[in-house]
């Protein structure tokens, strides 16, 4: 009887928070939709009140905020605008767990199930891919995934620096995921590991051959997965530039025909930056998958 | 000049790669609609499963673009 009531007055609830959703959502999605405008606009005006015009990829320069030396063997250690984005990509989604688990409820508020929802999507991701015994690697691939999803949505923002379209970066997480993953099916199958270079049933004729190319195809994996982070970050990038670009010299023609051209490639920077959300997103998810596979192959040895 | 124009017509050749991706992505998606439309249940997994490969296929093309960028900026 009890529980009857719970689950009436849970619907009650329910209903009530979803009407009052439904009407917020639109004033806020409008009130967004105003912001990302503005927002998509302002650097545009401000690059058009700046000296000439600056080059697309401007945007990637490293700059270095604090100076700092290593006393030891002299190395360029300092802290960057790249150090600074990576540390806010950390620092974000901490606070943002930390807060939607400190007052957890059975009715879950929305930090609260924002965070619950990326840690469920994440551990669902890495049991599909690996089963029950990828379970000891999850803070790892958890932590990869937040780290590279806010490193990609924070570069989002205007003004700000996107530490994934740096190859050095990425290639560093790619080969420290490669290195691992290794150690890991040495450590569990020993010589057995070679064996994920051979698919069974193949003749006995192809089989150096075979070898050869998997080897090869193994060995390429960090390259693969660190350019096309890299890659898919900085052609997004410098695509919304060169278009603000070409916005900017229209604007700055002051021809009267001219001018109101501009509006196209506005709407279409608009457009771009839906599109570059999405593969930012995306692009975490590919390689979060892609080291769940990776870690499968080595855990399960799959041929 | 000519290494200049060189460098131009390098980079256009360069972005060549986005065709195939191009082709790739269109075969894609025309077998996720036609799996979709034979199985319409399937449609949430299958949405996933065309969102890895979407991005798996545009990188090659983005490689190309990759190289298209470092031939006009880098040299």
């Amino acid at each position: 009887m009890e529980s009857v009531e719970f689950i009436q007055s849970g619907r009650k609830i329910f209903m009530k928070t979803n009407k009052n959703r439904f009407s917020y959502l639109t004033l806020k999605k409008i009130n967004l939709l105003f912001f990302s405008i503005f927002l998509v606009l302002l650097p545009n005006f401000v690059f058009a009140a700046g000296s000439g015009m600056h080059s697309p990829i401007e945007q990637f320069v490293v700059k270095t905020l604090i100076q700092i030396k290593d006393p030891i063997f002299g190395y360029d250690i300092s802290f960057t605008n790249a150090s600074l984005f990576m540390v806010l990509a950390s620092i974000v989604p901490l606070t943002l767990l930390i807060f939607g688990v400190r007052s957890a409820e059975m009715i879950p508020g929305k930090i609260q199930s924002i965070s619950e929802m990326i840690f469920e999507f994440v551990e669902n991701l890495l049991l599909e891919n690996t089963g029950n015994s990828g379970r000891p690697y999850f803070s790892f691939i958890f932590t990869l995934f937040l780290l590279v999803l806010f490193g990609n949505l924070l570069g989002m923002l205007p003004y700000s620096y996107t530490f994934t379209s740096q190859i050095i970066i990425t290639f560093f997480m790619a080969i420290i995921i490669f290195i691992s993953v290794t150690i890991i099916g040495i450590f569990r199958h020993g010589f057995g590991f070679l064996s994920l270079f051979l698919p069974s049933g193949t003749p006995l004729v192809l089989q150096p051959l075979l070898f050869v190319i998997e080897f090869i195809s193994y060995c390429i994996r960090p390259i693969s997965l660190s350019v096309r982070l890299f890659a898919n970050m900085l052609a997004g990038h410098t695509l919304l530039k060169v278009f603000g670009g070409l916005a900017v010299m229209l604007i700055g023609s002051g021809s009267i025909f001219l001018v109101p051209v501009a509006i196209l490639p506005i709407a279409a920077i608009i457009g771009m930056t839906a599109l570059e959300v999405l593969v930012a997103v995306l692009q975490a998810y590919v390689f979060t998958v892609l080291t769940c596979i990776y870690l499968n192959d080595a855990l399960n040895l799959h041929h | 000049m000519e290494t200049e124009a060189a460098k131009l017509i390098a980079a256009g050749l360069a972005v060549a790669p986005l065709l195939g991706a191009a082709v790739g992505l269109g075969v894609l998606f025309s077998g996720i609609v036609n799996s979709m439309a034979r199985n319409p249940s399937m449609s949430g997994e299958l949405r996933a499963i065309a969102f890895l490969y979407f991005a798996l296929v545009e990188a090659t093309g983005l490689f190309g673009l990759v190289v298209a960028f470092l031939i006009l900026f880098a040299f």
